[in-house]
């Protein structure tokens, strides 16, 4: 048996430390690895979680520290669920989710087929569709709100020269028709890339050969696409609308820029209305029990999603 | 050893005296002072180099834009936090700041200094320094005064063409209006008007919808319509005072003003749009706070000359104007109080009050806008006397935030989106208001 450095090291370790560790488990040790991580997440995610809960029970304000904290109940869930505002401003959210997420999810997928092809340039096509999702929400909110100017907007402008319409004839962002509609296209622009790149990597993945198959055994390409290629990219298209629906459903940033939430409350999404109770209201209870609410939702709407995509996946 | 000790000492001396506050000269303090980035905040720093001069203080600023300026100011407030010794808070924060214990009260200070609320124009006392309102509890100094009041483009209003045409379309002249339904008839006499070639519209009015915007824009009408916050025998009764007759014609008006004679998409605009289609050429009118006016004539498109001022034209209930502005007040968690209060008694001083006017801030000292030569002084002086003569506040309540996010959704679902009439908005907003009133305990 040769003799190596190590072997000194280990010799070197004193005999109490050498029995020590000698005497701790394999399970302990692990426990030694991930103890540190649990602790974070206890204390960043799971202490607030509780204390949030607590906090959703009584009508606490934090601007009013020295005021008595007295436990209501659950009055203020009471108060959410029949407050009409606030259903409107779920429904301002559900309208936002589902179409950025139908639009991202075709237009994406439609690009990342495109991409898919050998062509020349496909690398700098590639560059440049994924750019907007490189800027920061808070710039695209801004400019965008330039683009939408009646007088000076190059989408206005655009939509006049195609259409024949007065330019400053109609306001995407003052509209209450159109406003809805402006923050859809604005993130629409921004995160299809992102969708897309999902997409390529589930195209990338399938293998010629099935392909190769499929050709030998005269599927025509439309056949391909159905059974072969949208059944295969499925998990992956499942987990770009995962994505997209959890990032959406706490938008705040390009919203706020583009709108403020208006015009009226008709694009006050529900991250913005829980900001304004929270920090600008400072009703911390009753914003912790709508916090909780839309915590449930989403939780509950995610694991039934996630359920799904793991069956998908199985298959 | 010992050697090693001294060094030691006076290592850890050295790095006590350049970490502590407190300056070498050992008199000197750092002292930061907390406003809104804006033109006057400019103004402020050069006017503290002589406060430092005098002082051997040290002055730092965090100027906070003003979207984000009630935010951020009042997070620091709330979480009792040390970054400010000296806040320039905004009128509606005086309720909080002093029944939360943000603010120190001045009044021993005041008494102890010879500085004396008398000399200050006294809507500036009321909205920024007393709380409760009408006592005399003072937690600031007036250290702004502004007030809403109206930029219009006089060479447009002056030429000859423009003058024929809406002569003879409104068969009276051309000229400041005096009234609010005078304002809206020039406002809609301008709008998509051609002049020079460019397309150009009435009027310039606040309709932003995230901060305070309109609130601030829509309160000129009500009050000159008749609303009144509340029952002025009694506290906090709002129900025929908020949603009055003459408050929902108000409120009317102002949609009005915005349907037919703002520029197309001006449908989330405050203090910067305004300024920017004023400067740029595109409105012949802008609803502004005064601090604007400064900027406005010396800017060399619209400046001098070509540009007018006029206070908040009246309505059929009078003439009133939202007062803006802010006290200047001493946070109590500042570990610099004294300094801190240096700083006041330096800025009350009427001569340092007058050098605060020349350099573009607005004074709220008696001794100052009384000059004889105040109202001469510049083009806007007189305009802003005049409507600091007329103005009147949003609720300064410590839960005036509430109230003040109750009121945007409300004016801005009705003005901006259409939605429902101005008494449905007003109705909504005494029940949205009272809700807050008896969560506060106050009803």
């Amino acid at each position: 048996m040769s003799y190596k450095p190590i072997d000194a090291i280990a010799h070197a370790t004193p005999d109490p430390i050498a029995n020590k560790v000698r005497g701790l488990s394999d399970r302990a040790i692990a426990w030694i690895f991930v103890a540190p991580s649990i602790f974070l997440l206890l204390a960043v995610n799971i202490f607030p979680l509780i204390w949030t809960i607590r906090l959703s029970f009584t009508n606490f304000r934090v601007n009013r520290p020295n005021n008595d904290v007295e436990w209501v109940g659950l009055r203020n869930y009471e108060r959410i669920l029949n407050d009409a505002d606030i259903w409107n401003t779920m429904q301002a959210t559900a309208h936002f989710l589902l179409w950025t997420i139908v639009l991202q999810v075709l237009i994406g997928f439609a690009l990342a087929y495109l991409i898919n092809k050998k062509f020349k340039g496909n690398d700098m096509w590639t560059t440049i569709i994924v750019f907007p999702m490189m800027l920061s929400p808070a710039v695209v909110g801004n400019f965008w709100t330039f683009l939408y100017q009646p007088q000076i907007g190059l989408f206005n402008y655009v939509i006049g020269f195609l259409t024949g319409a007065d330019p400053s004839s109609f306001s995407m962002i003052g509209d209450t028709h159109l406003a809805p509609w402006a923050i859809v296209i604005v993130d629409t622009w921004m995160w299809t890339p992102f969708v897309m790149l999902i997409c390529l990597a589930g195209l990338r993945s399938i293998p010629d050969s099935i392909y190769e198959a499929a050709e030998c055994d005269r599927a025509s390409k439309w056949r391909q696409f159905w059974t072969i290629t949208i059944p295969m990219a499925l998990p992956f298209l499942m987990l770009a609308v995962l994505f997209r629906g959890i990032e959406n459903f706490k938008m705040f940033d390009l919203v706020v820029q583009l709108t403020g939430g208006g015009p009226g409350s008709i694009t006050t999404l529900t991250s913005i209305d829980l900001k304004r109770e929270a920090f600008e209201k400072w009703r911390t209870g009753y914003s912790s029990a709508y916090a909780v609410i839309l915590f449930v939702t989403v939780f509950g709407l995610a694991s039934i999603y996630v359920k799904a995509l793991n069956k998908v996946k199985e298959r | 050893m010992k050697k090693n000790l001294l060094a030691s000492t006076a290592s850890m001396c050295l790095a006590l005296a350049v970490s502590s506050p407190v300056l070498a000269d050992g008199h000197g303090v750092d002292l930061t002072l907390c406003w809104a980035a804006w033109d006057p905040a400019n103004a402020l720093v050069e006017l503290s180099r002589d406060f430092e001069e005098q002082s051997g203080h040290n002055m730092n600023f965090e100027f906070v834009p003003w979207p984000n300026f009630a935010d951020r100011m009042l997070n620091e407030l709330n979480s009792g936090g040390g970054l400010c010794d000296l806040m320039i808070g905004d009128s509606q924060w005086i309720g909080g700041g002093a029944e939360q214990g943000h603010y120190v009260q001045l009044n021993d200070f005041f008494d102890a200094n010879g500085i004396s609320m008398d000399d200050f124009i006294p809507a500036t006392v009321t909205g920024y320094s007393e709380w409760p309102k009408g006592t005399p509890n003072y937690w600031a100094l007036p250290a702004f005064g502004d007030v809403v009041g109206w930029t219009y483009r006089r060479d447009w209003f002056e030429r000859e063409d423009i003058r024929a045409a809406f002569s003879a379309e409104y068969g009276r002249e051309l000229g400041v209006p005096q009234t609010l339904d005078e304002l809206r008839d020039i406002a809609q006499f301008f709008q998509g008007r051609e002049i020079d070639g460019t397309t150009v519209y009435g009027a310039a009015i606040y309709t932003e919808r995230g901060s305070e915007g309109i609130t601030m824009g829509v309160t000129n009408a009500l009050y000159n319509y008749g609303f009144e916050y509340e029952n002025p025998d009694q506290p906090y009764d709002l129900e025929g005072f908020v949603n009055s007759e003459g408050a929902i014609a108000g409120l009317e008006f102002y949609r009005d003003l915005y349907e037919t004679a703002t520029p197309p998409g001006s449908s989330n605009w405050y203090m910067g749009e305004n300024i920017d289609a004023y400067k740029s050429g595109q409105v012949a009118m802008q609803m502004n706070f005064a601090f604007i006016w400064p900027g406005v004539n010396a800017d060399p498109n619209v400046g001098g000359d070509r540009s007018g001022y006029f206070p908040n034209p009246a309505g059929p209930a009078g003439q009133f104007a939202q007062l803006g502005g802010q006290g200047i007040s001493v946070v109590s968690y500042s570990d610099n109080q004294d300094a801190a209060l240096e700083y006041i008694q330096w800025f009350a001083q009427p001569e340092v009050q007058a050098r605060w006017w020349e350099l573009g801030g607005y004074s709220a000292l008696n001794a100052v806008v009384e000059d004889p030569d105040f109202a001469s002084s510049q083009p806007y002086a007189q305009t802003f006397l005049d409507s600091m003569a007329i103005v009147k506040d949003f609720w300064a309540d410590p839960a005036y935030a509430e109230l003040l996010l109750a009121m945007q959704a409300r004016v801005h679902n009705y003005v901006v989106a259409g939605e429902g009439t101005a008494e449905e908005a007003l109705d909504g907003l005494v029940g949205d208001w009272v809700e807050v009133f008896e969560d506060e305990g106050k009803l």
